[in-house]
């Protein structure tokens, strides 16, 4: 999909959940399906793959404000801007009771000049759509015994939309399956959030440039840990470690890890900065740069 | 139209008499609750009262108290979270029918006691005191949101504040009814 294409759906996208959000957040809190009525910060910050987490990692938490009697809403757009790569991504997601969370993102990986080299085009993009779930299955993240973490399991269904591209570089699928299951508490006596994530996934690069290979083509256990210090009612810093797997023969491919720190403007919006370290992409290495993120809930 | 003209017409018949009026509270059983002319408290059901009614077991030392500016501070602050609560839209109407004088004395000596600023507690244990309120997750939140405002105003530390909400945290199993 060219860039122009993209972008505009970008903009049709968090248009729409704009338009969604102020046409009934307005008139539906007074009877409380909208009630916005989560603590601040407890939503999340958006990921790359529009579930609700740290960033990069997701989190057992469900994106958007509703509690356990309203419905949540949330949008994202984030850029990541590495020395060889741009990096975008955006989506919106439904919280329903706080019990389940369903999310749609886009990512959008631009090549630039690294394209010519890999012999695809200067600015060729790698697209792919995310549409996943989440299920909290039990506890809370900030209520409840201070040792029981909230518990959810999720599902993200990724799409490339250059198959025949990702299977030219040696991926076995254009698209894939991943599963998580999560465990995220906000241990108030220390002010810490801790998360740990499992993942069963086969995607490379998270996807973008396909699921599997010739040589590596069932799925792998992987893991995802983050640890946030509230600094105050709106502020957060953290750290986050993904391990990812490495099925291409012809690019090796990193772990990631961030250090960000995220601050709620408003109680609708959220903004996140991070320093990330993506490692090797594409036969291009050391892609550490810089992500911003900005994030509308309700 | 003609549901207003009804409304306005049903609206100036005249009350009966006061004289004709059945004693509806006889009828029913209520018996009329009159407020302690000391403490201006209204009268509740017997019960054991005991330091462990309040939760959870206080903090040790000096610290949390001194953070929150001893007695001084915590009925500040407990004064101003039930202030900001009754005029919250979003829980007000939960605090209506409740004895206020009665919850700023109990929840001023719970937050003093846990706080290990030197008091007892000898209110009701939380989910006797809650158990007809129907508190929603939501409505939780609110008012630490207003205990929040209330802790900050007398700049208690972040931290101190986040101590603090996690020992009342467990406590939403008993608070949390709906």
């Amino acid at each position: 999909m060219s860039r122009s294409l993209s972008r505009r759906c970008a903009a049709h996208i968090l248009s729409t959940a704009l338009l969604f959000a102020s046409a009934l957040a307005g008139p539906a809190a007074a009877e409380g399906v909208f009630d916005g009525g989560k603590l601040l910060l407890t939503n999340g910050v958006s990921t790359i793959e529009g579930t609700s987490g740290g960033g990069l990692a997701t989190w057992a938490t469900i994106g958007g404000r509703g509690t356990d009697a309203g419905i949540g809403l949330s949008a994202h757009a984030t850029v990541v801007e590495l020395p060889d790569y741009g990096f975008q991504s955006h989506g919106v997601s439904v919280g329903l009771f706080n019990r389940v969370e369903l999310s749609y993102a886009r990512q959008n990986f631009d090549t630039r000049d690294v394209g010519t080299a890999l012999g695809l085009g200067k600015g060729f993009t790698f697209n792919q759509d995310i549409f996943a779930a989440k299920l909290r299955l039990a506890g809370d993240v900030v209520y409840g015994d201070p040792l029981m973490p909230q518990i959810a399991v999720g599902i993200e269904h990724k799409r490339s939309a250059d198959t025949a591209v990702v299977r030219a570089v040696g991926a076995a699928e254009g698209s894939g399956t991943d599963f998580t299951l999560s465990a995220t508490k906000l241990f108030l006596s220390h002010s810490l959030l801790v998360n740990t994530t499992v993942r069963l996934t086969k995607a490379n690069q998270n996807g973008l440039l396909g699921f599997g290979s010739a040589a590596h083509d069932d799925h792998s256990l992987q893991f995802e840990g983050s640890v946030a210090y509230q600094l105050s009612r709106r502020a957060v810093i953290g750290a986050e470690y993904r391990t990812k797997p490495s099925n291409l023969a012809i690019a090796r491919e990193d772990d990631w890890w961030d250090v960000f720190a995220a601050y709620a403007i408003t109680n609708n919006i959220m903004i996140t900065a991070a320093y990330v370290d993506l490692g090797s992409i594409a036969t291009f290495d050391r892609q550490r740069g810089g992500f911003l993120s900005a994030q509308l809930a309700f | 139209m003609i549901m207003l003209a009804a409304i306005l017409l049903m609206q100036s018949v005249p009350e009966a008499p006061a004289s004709d009026a059945v004693d509806w509270d006889k009828e029913f059983g209520v018996t009329e609750k009159v407020r302690d002319p000391v403490t201006g408290e209204l009268p509740v059901d017997p019960y054991v009262q005991s330091d462990s009614n309040a939760g959870t077991k206080p903090f040790e030392g000096t610290g949390m108290a001194k953070a929150f500016g001893d007695q001084d501070g915590i009925r500040r602050i407990t004064a101003r979270t039930v202030e900001l609560s009754e005029a919250d839209p979003r829980i007000a109407e939960i605090f209506k029918a409740h004895d206020m004088v009665r919850l700023k004395r109990t929840l001023f000596e719970q937050f003093c006691y846990i706080l290990n600023a030197g008091c007892s507690y000898s209110g009701r244990d939380m989910a006797a005191s809650h158990k007809d309120m129907g508190v929603r997750m939501r409505d939780m939140n609110a008012l630490v949101e207003n205990l929040q405002q209330a802790m900050r105003e007398e700049n208690v530390p972040f931290p101190a504040q986040n101590r603090f909400l996690g020992k009342l945290a467990p406590m939403s199993r008993d608070v949390v009814t709906k």
